[in-house]
């Protein structure tokens, strides 16, 4: 039936290699979410702000942040950029992809969770007689953080899975990366391919069990 | 003014591209949504001796990137010797992807049919089934639709990374342009803005109906 | 007739029903009064099968409620039965949702359902809001829609469960008045109830029900105005 053996020994000696491609996923999927949640920030604020000029901007990089698909963001970045004159190697290009990709996402995301704040919460800090930036710290910023915690645990599992699209503008140093490398010297593709992706499952459920772990003791009220 | 190797034949390219992603988005929604509903039914009425093992399959193909899990199917094929096309490939594993999320989203929508309000429906004398259709069905409707909107259009944008088993659809075919063009910031940002005007508008109309259903509640 | 013989009930370890023996005669209107947690809504959702119980019998006109053969949703066509919410089938407009039932279990046509659902709306003076929302109407109005939902199916008996508790109080008259009128028209029905002045004027009996027991019924100059068990008068005491 099958006219194929599989040789998996080839793969599992591979395993150490793509253990290190994993670290190098985590650091990019990671380095993309601390960009992404601040850019996320900042751009949900801008959304808010009096100038049409900085309203219409941030609007225009949410709106095609989540209205393209993540591998032309990618692509932008590295053949796009090259057209003016930045020209980036694909780690780089990789990450500014993900990172406007998770700022795009993430402002919406923290739209969401501030509107979901009563403001009677801010009035009641304030009639205690907190000041205005105290009041949100201590009051608002805490409930926020509850309200975003399971999108942005969501947005990591993405940023983790999205990684792999650095393969497709010649990043080899992933765990995709890795993998393809192997792939292209043995043709073993389906054993190589499947190790990476039961790699990545368990990369992607130990950040949501650490994240629910993290949960459980941090908002136990 | 404004100089470019760019020939309405390579607006005609690029759109062909647009279609074949179009092709696939309709295929992989419409199996993905039959497949996604007939288990989220299953999951939202299924004993958890069921549902926990049903639950733990089903989040494999979200836990995995969508570029292996394409290279993985499109392998598996060769080894069993099936006689398809990159494209078939293409919309079975992005059809088997969407009723993953749709299961869920078929799921939430059911579970939030308050059990006070079917408890009033079946103290009328309704029947189980009676119940399902009347009055879980419209109202899981409501809740379930606009994700799905979303869902679909997740999907269409995801179609991009079928370029990597040799599928032409707009990516591709815009990096095809670029190859003999060399302008690719002008066709990359053509290929985006065909992207956005696939996208937006439907989401703004899948916005505009969870408000409208919002307030009506 | 509505008989209850020694009934039982327990959710998991906990016994919330614990031997309630009562009978309720056509044209009777009894009301059950109790603090919370006393069984009252528990025992209302026994009678027409929304909960099982562990033991005794419950009979409406000699269909035993809880027995392997009994077809449920034939039962649920005689009684009709008023939550305390209300709810309203959000997707359907009042006149919808009056109608859905007569329909669909009744198998009435369109024509038929309408003429019954208008008429029900207008006793309980809905007549003027038929094709709106009932996201649209306030509580009290949405609970008289729940009551003319509930008669439609022109049932022998009615249950209603604290109906007004959940109401702003300038809304509860308007729903007591059409329990008022549904009395003097000779309906069967078993109120319970935290209007303890309503439950005098409107009762031919009162049963005061705590931790799943009746501790004493009768005529509501007695149980009310007179009451012979301690607990009553202490439970009296507390809420009066």
């Amino acid at each position: 039936m099958l006219d194929y053996t599989f040789h998996w020994r080839p793969a599992l000696n591979a395993l150490p290699a793509m253990l290190d491609g994993a670290l190098v996923t985590l650091q990019v999927a990671l380095l993309s979410m601390v960009i992404g949640t601040a850019g996320g920030v900042l751009l949900a604020l801008g959304r808010q702000s009096g100038s049409r000029v900085l309203r219409g901007g941030c609007t225009a990089w949410v709106e095609v942040a989540r209205n393209t698909p993540a591998l032309f963001q990618i692509y932008m970045a590295y053949f796009g950029l090259g057209s003016i004159g930045i020209q980036l190697d694909s780690y780089p290009a990789l990450l500014l992809g993900i990172a406007f990709n998770n700022a795009g996402y993430l402002a919406e995301t923290f739209r969401g969770g501030l509107r979901a704040i009563p403001p009677t919460q801010a009035r009641a800090a304030r009639s205690l007689g907190m000041s205005a930036p105290k009041a949100f710290r201590l009051v608002v910023l805490p409930q926020l953080f509850r309200a975003v915690f399971y999108p942005l645990t969501n947005q990591m599992v993405w940023a983790i899975l999205m990684t792999s699209l650095g393969v497709v503008v010649g990043l080899n140093t992933d765990l995709t990366g890795v993998t393809q490398e192997l792939n292209v010297k043995t043709f073993r593709t389906f054993e190589f391919f499947a190790i990476a992706a039961v790699l990545y499952y368990l990369l992607s459920k130990a950040v949501t069990l650490s994240a629910r772990l993290l949960a459980w003791r941090l908002f136990r009220y | 003014m404004f100089e470019t190797s760019v020939s309405w034949n390579d607006m005609l390219f690029l759109l062909q591209g647009a279609g074949t992603t179009l092709l696939i988005t309709l295929y992989a929604v419409l199996g993905g949504t039959l497949l996604g509903v007939a288990l989220g039914l299953a999951r939202a009425t299924a004993p958890w001796w069921l549902n926990a093992p049903l639950g733990a399959v089903l989040d494999v193909p979200r836990s995995v990137p969508l570029l292996i899990q394409l290279v993985l199917v499109n392998s598996f094929k060769s080894i069993l010797g099936l006689p398809w096309s990159a494209f078939t490939v293409a919309c079975v594993v992005l059809a088997i992807y969407t009723s993953t999320y749709c299961a869920e989203i078929v799921r939430g929508g059911i579970l939030a049919v308050p059990a006070t309000t079917r408890r009033a429906a079946r103290s009328l004398g309704l029947t189980y089934r009676q119940d399902l259709i009347e009055i879980v069905f419209p109202l899981a409707l409501r809740v379930a639709l606009p994700s799905w909107i979303g869902l679909t259009l997740g999907v269409m944008k995801d179609t991009a990374l079928v370029l990597w088993i040799g599928v032409v659809e707009l990516l591709r075919s815009s990096q095809i342009i670029v190859t003999r063009v060399q302008e690719p910031l002008f066709v990359l940002s053509i290929a985006g803005a065909i992207y956005f005007a696939m996208s937006f508008p439907i989401g703004r109309l899948g916005a505009r109906l969870e408000r409208r259903w919002r307030e009506n509640d | 007739m509505i008989e209850l013989v020694d009934v039982r009930k327990s959710f998991g370890p906990l016994e919330v029903i614990r031997g309630v023996s009562m009978t309720v005669r056509r044209g009777e209107v009894v009301s059950i009064i109790g603090g919370s947690g006393s069984g009252k809504s528990t025992l209302l959702m026994c009678i027409n099968g929304l909960e099982a119980i562990q033991a005794g019998r419950i009979t409406v006109d000699g269909t035993e409620v809880h027995a392997r053969g009994t077809d449920l949703n034939r039962l649920r066509r005689r009684i009709g039965i008023v939550f305390q919410q209300w709810n309203a089938f959000p997707h359907l407009t009042v006149l919808e949702n009056v109608m859905l039932a007569p329909r669909k279990v009744l198998g009435q046509s369109r024509a038929e359902a309408e003429a019954v659902a208008v008429a029900k709306l207008r006793h309980v003076g809905l007549g003027d809001k038929l094709q709106v929302y009932p996201s649209r109407l306030s509580g009290g109005q949405q609970q008289r829609m729940a009551i003319a939902r509930a008669l439609a199916m022109s049932p022998d008996y009615m249950l209603f469960d604290e109906v007004t508790s959940a109401l702003d109080p300038q809304l509860v008259g308007e729903v007591l008045d059409t329990l008022r009128l549904l009395s003097a028209e000779g309906m069967t029905m078993i109120v319970v109830t935290h209007e303890i002045a309503f439950a005098r004027e409107v009762s031919h009996r009162v049963a005061f029900l705590q931790s799943g027991q009746i501790h004493e019924i009768g005529p509501p100059e007695q149980v009310i105005g007179n009451p012979q068990r301690p607990e009553t008068a202490a439970f009296l005491k507390a809420v009066l």
